[in-house]
């Protein structure tokens, strides 16, 4: 039987916004599939061509390289700034910074906030995987109470470490903002519901209404020490507990 | 200063308050809207340096301004500038240090903003204004030197010009837009392939080819862009080498020496880095002392004693904390170190 191509309607393809090259992620890691909701989302609103990415430090650090738009990549924690100086010079451009929890809520709080607080027309995209992945797996601001990592071998212990931050509700706290998320990937239903949130996102800096942020838990198979499947069950039963999904500013 | 970077074509400006450089931000806050630029006054000298790091990407003149204790936070931000090839301009009106010191003209800087400050293989072109005048046209030159070059340039003032008031003569203003044709700028894919702004190349042999034509690059900018002023040098048989602030008193201390009939001249370094060398050993050559005067404990003195080498004496005077040296301390040391001959 020779297949009829033909006849046949396409309905899944690579983004037209992302190059041939490899992701550089583990296997299992959600944030390859950030990534392709972030291409198809320039695909369907026509911005390939105005979008500035700007990649932090971490696991994303050349992500610039995987897609057909200009990019830069900011020093560790600064990506809110950079973008800030981007967006001021030419308003024309869509620009968006890809930070971990790291970058955004430990090193770069400062900038994150204020970027907020000024209501930069900008859209954050923030990877809260819990745990610094780039570095080997060590305590990240949102770590879990409990929760084991290189560098607190015994579990996170609120009495020392503190307690993981919710940055989405800290940003929510703001006037500015226009629209604060925060999603998650463990299932299809959440893939799709992050997915229109990214959207909805972008959409707001094309109409020019100001800053927003989506958040999006996500795991860490390699660090963590689970299988991705694993990860999908920590994320459903245990992390959104402590990072609750859902809007918290809807200004859009 | 202000006006000049406007005047250069600047149309970014991104900065924090320290004294003594607010008069700076103070007066982009008020003219950089009108001349349709941005203006943000950051939360920290990070974040501006860093709105810098952006706004140069995306092709614009831009720059930041500050003083000591604010311009050792840009440090991180400069390195990628200039491990990202960026132009910016980066004013410092210094103050007395370490740490919080105090608000008074000093030159403790020097090391900071001619051997590095940040991390790792760059350079950056450093310029030294001793008047209001000097420092409105390299304030101007230091844009130029900027794009050229595609490295950030750094204006080391100090607090008393920061803090000065003197006549000068603007020169006119440069159309910014025929300063944006700049190939590399992020300005959307359209109708090219992506442009990447970075400084980060996993693989050491491609940093390494990298790192290495930056430093052609420098070689360029050693060969082409060394500056010093020369006053009273030709029949000069003591030299004084002094930059900023110091050399203008120097010039005061000159006629002081020389109606004393004591042949004094002075060498004023106006680009830190590139460091006149070569102009200074010719010099040196021909005279008995090379007296280095400073306000620190002695930071250009190494850059003089590396060029002059054993062709003179190289007497060091320093004044620390803030204070100025006055022509007369200076004429006293030039005397101290002539009845040694």
């Amino acid at each position: 039987m020779s297949a009829n191509t033909e006849n046949m309607v396409r309905v899944f393809e690579r983004p037209r916004s992302l190059t041939d090259a490899q992701f550089s992620y583990c296997p299992g890691c959600h944030h390859g599939i950030v990534a392709r909701i972030i291409a198809q989302t320039i695909d369907e609103l026509g911005i390939q061509d105005r979008t500035i990415i700007v990649a932090p430090v971490g696991c994303s650090v050349s992500m610039y390289e995987w897609f057909r738009c200009d990019g830069i990549q900011a020093s560790h924690g600064r990506a809110c700034a950079v973008a800030t100086g981007i967006k001021r010079v030419n308003p024309d451009l869509i620009v968006f910074t890809y930070q971990g929890d790291g970058d955004l809520a430990a090193i770069g709080t400062a900038e994150s906030i204020h970027a907020a607080n000024r209501g930069e027309n900008i859209t954050v995209i923030f990877i809260n995987n819990q745990i610094y992945g780039m570095t080997g797996g060590q305590m990240a601001p949102t770590t879990l109470i409990g929760q084991w990592a290189t560098s607190c071998p015994d579990g996170r212990n609120a009495r020392l470490a503190g307690y993981p931050i919710r940055f989405a509700e800290m940003i929510a706290q703001l006037d500015a903002p226009v629209y604060v998320t925060r999603q998650a990937l463990y299932d299809q239903k959440r893939i799709m519901a992050a997915s229109r949130a990214i959207k909805k996102a972008f959409q707001c800096q094309i109409e020019g209404k100001g800053y927003s942020l989506v958040e999006i838990l996500t795991n860490c198979p390699t660090n963590w020490r689970m299988s991705p499947v694993e990860t999908n069950s920590h994320l459903m039963n245990k992390v959104i507990n402590t990072f609750p999904l859902g809007d918290l500013v809807d200004r859009g | 200063m202000a006006e000049a970077a406007i005047r250069a074509g600047c149309r970014a400006y991104f900065g924090y308050p320290i004294t003594p450089q607010n008069e700076i931000l103070e007066y982009m806050a008020a003219h950089m809207p009108t001349a349709g630029g941005a203006f943000i006054q950051a939360e920290s000298e990070v974040a501006a340096i860093n709105m810098c790091y952006g706004a140069s990407a995306a092709g614009v003149r831009t720059m930041t301004s500050s003083s000591s204790p604010g311009i050792s936070l840009k440090m991180e931000g400069i390195s990628y500038l200039a491990a990202a090839d960026l132009p910016c301009v980066i004013i410092n009106v210094a103050r007395g240090g370490p740490g919080l010191g105090n608000i008074a003209p000093a030159q403790g800087d020097y090391f900071q903003a001619t051997k590095g400050g940040g991390h790792g293989d760059y350079r950056m072109i450093v310029l030294g204004p001793a008047t209001i005048a000097e420092a409105i046209e390299l304030v101007m030159l230091a844009f130029d030197l900027a794009d050229k070059y595609r490295t950030p340039v750094m204006v080391l003032s100090d607090g008393m010009l920061g803090q000065m008031m003197e006549p000068v003569a603007f020169a006119d203003p440069v159309d910014p837009t025929s300063l944006l044709d700049k190939s590399w700028a992020l300005t959307g894919a359209e109708g090219r392939g992506p442009n990447a702004i970075t400084s980060f190349a996993m693989d050491p042999k491609d940093l390494s080819q990298i790192n290495r034509n930056r430093q052609t690059r420098y070689q360029q900018i050693e060969k082409n862009e060394v500056r010093c002023r020369e006053t009273e040098t030709s029949d000069a048989t003591i030299i004084v080498v002094a930059h900023g602030t110091v050399a203008r008193i120097a010039r005061t201390a000159i006629k002081m020496a020389r109606s004393q009939g004591i042949k004094l001249g002075l060498l004023q370094p106006i680009t830190l880095w590139p460091f006149p060398s070569a102009p200074l050993r010719t010099l040196a050559s021909g005279v008995s002392t090379v007296l280095t005067v400073e306000m620190s404990a002695g930071q250009m003195v190494e850059d003089v004693r590396l060029a002059v080498a054993d062709r003179a004496d190289t007497p060091f005077y320093g004044e620390l904390g803030g204070l100025v040296p006055t022509p007369q301390d200076i004429l006293r040391e030039v005397k101290r170190n002539v009845s040694q001959h």
